[in-house]
């Protein structure tokens, strides 16, 4: 059982709450959320958008039943939270490019916000891109050296990525792949992948993606993969 | 910890009759940074084929009002990989190993069967019921007289006692029971998944790839209780049952409808420490109703 500190409207459908939580989080991990009982029966994997003395922050969208309960809570209510899970971001060195798509901007922040503390001469480029409604550009600006914007366009026509640089990118699938499969071949690119899941610890099987080596399991090996593990590029 | 748990299954000792169910418990892994597997009365394999099988395509989970309905389809490494990389690690537990074994024909059962000679598992879980893929032996266990023959076939060839899984699925499951028993079935467990179906009305698509999948969870439980209850009373050899099983007093009430031990599934996903809640939930029951042993409750009803 976590805390709620606060949980706040961010704009439409998306809400940001912050926890009360002591551990060891990396950037790119998620926990299992709940506060219900046996309607909806799982649990709902939801990213780290932010960790920082104590304060663990979720960025989420309201898409079902799990999510409208999540969106209902106030502060100084509990919510059980289960994690971290997920292997998360390796460190990253030499320079970032940041490629987010809507809610999938979510654990990038945490992730530019770390880098930015191991690698204070790096550069750090971000591209976000929203179908209707921007929502925590500010947060994201506050850490860029150059920041691209799309609202209602496609953010991947937007991109040029330079050699120096290792790409991270979340987002829609399609917008994933685009950016696996147009970013040069000498760039590092990661993707986070997104799935169901039931159990959230590789044991259910539930979110296994397929990979260029076999069956790997999103919550467990993932949801961060290298993208020629995950696309064909 | 007091005795009033120890639960015999036949001949097996087991220290408390709560069993993670095939499917819902990896093989055992994931759940060992939870709590030490040893405090489980026993654990079942994710269900195993002889060929190492990668699983359905597309949506596997759908949730439904206190359900989940799954179509993974029996990913898993087979047997051999199984023998190899996770046996040596599961033998180690000093817990009651069960091995869930599948086939899309007999041949298939029956190799594996073969394999599964080659190590000391305590008790065979016989898949005859997994709904969700061709390979999952479903075809033999909707049917009393398959699910004998198939049953019978694999007793004699195998080494270990055989508890057959049966499927909700078929013709009445009390004369499926009965006809595993008269087979040579040292055990019965039931049930396997309701084999279900989800439409995505936004897509006007079936949600599904394999069109059919398998319910699980809290709302399938009173099916799952006049099930178990229905085999109790059919058949001699023990019963271990499940469907829906979320907290002691579920898994009480299977025991009262004449279950011996009572396996735990889907719940481990939404709590990982449901199993060691549930033990030391009938423990507290046993203390408070001052019972010597939880058995002097089987049944009953």
């Amino acid at each position: 059982m976590a805390v709620i500190l606060s949980n706040t409207l961010v704009s439409a459908g998306i809400f940001k709450m912050t926890v009360a939580f002591t551990g060891a989080v990396k950037p790119g991990q998620f926990f299992m959320l709940r506060a219900w009982d046996k309607d909806p029966l799982l649990s709902r994997p939801i990213s780290v958008h932010n960790y920082e003395s104590g304060q663990l922050t979720f960025l989420y969208q309201v898409v079902g039943k799990g999510t409208e309960i999540l969106a209902r809570l106030q502060a100084d209510d509990e919510v059980t939270i289960q994690g971290p899970y997920g292997n998360g971001f390796p460190e990253i060195t030499g320079d970032l490019c940041v490629v987010g798509g809507g809610i999938g901007t979510a654990p990038l922040y945490y992730l530019a916000r770390h880098y930015r503390e191991q690698n204070p001469t790096g550069k750090c480029r971000i591209y976000l891109g929203f179908r209707d409604s921007a929502y925590g550009v500010d947060a994201f600006e506050a850490l860029a050296d150059e920041m691209i914007l799309d609202v209602g366009g496609i953010i991947t026509n937007k991109l040029v990525v330079l050699a120096s640089e290792t790409v991270v990118t979340c987002g829609p699938e399609i917008m994933m792949e685009t950016v696996a499969k147009t970013v040069p071949a000498d760039n590092t690119v990661y993707v986070s992948l997104e799935a169901h899941m039931a159990c959230g610890i590789g044991a259910c099987l539930g979110c296994s993606c397929e990979t260029r080596s076999g069956n790997k399991k999103v919550c467990k090996d993932g949801p961060v993969f290298v993208r020629e593990e995950v696309f064909n590029v | 910890m007091s005795k009033c748990l120890e639960t015999k299954f036949n001949e097996i000792l087991f220290k408390n009759p709560v069993i993670p169910a095939s499917g819902t418990f990896g093989f055992g892994r994931e759940y060992e940074a939870f709590y030490d597997l040893a405090k489980l009365g026993g654990l079942c394999s994710k269900g195993l084929t002889l060929e190492p099988k990668s699983g359905n395509t597309g949506m596997r989970l759908w949730e439904t009002p206190a359900g989940l309905m799954n179509s993974i389809g029996l990913e898993n490494p087979g047997i051999d990989a199984f023998i190899e990389n996770e046996w040596p690690h599961l033998k180690e537990i000093d817990t009651v190993t069960i091995v869930n074994v599948g086939g899309k024909d007999e041949e298939s059962y029956l190799t594996a069967i073969k394999k599964l000679n080659a190590i000391d598992a305590q008790l065979i879980e016989l898949n005859i019921s997994c709904p969700n893929v061709k390979a999952g032996g479903m075809a033999y266990g909707i049917k009393a007289e398959t699910a004998g023959e198939i049953t019978r076939k694999v007793v004699e060839l195998s080494r270990h006692p055989i508890m057959v899984k049966l499927s909700p699925n078929g013709e009445a499951v009390a004369d499926i029971a009965r006809a595993c028993e008269d087979a040579g079935a040292q055990g019965i467990s039931l049930i396997n998944t309701l084999q279900g179906m989800a439409i995505d009305y936004k897509k006007k698509a079936l949600v599904f790839d394999n069109l059919y999948a398998g319910l699980s969870g809290p709302a399938v439980k009173p099916i799952a209780l006049r099930m178990t209850h229905q085999v109790c009373q059919a058949v001699a050899i023990p019963v271990m049952a499940m469907g829906g099983i979320s907290d002691w007093k579920d898994a009480l009430e299977f025991i009262m409808a004449g279950a011996t031990c009572v396996q735990i599934g889907t719940i481990n996903f939404n709590n990982p420490m449901a199993p060691i809640e549930i033990i030391a939930g009938l423990e507290t029951y046993c203390i408070n109703e001052g019972l010597a042993n939880i058995g002097q409750v089987r049944g009953i009803v």
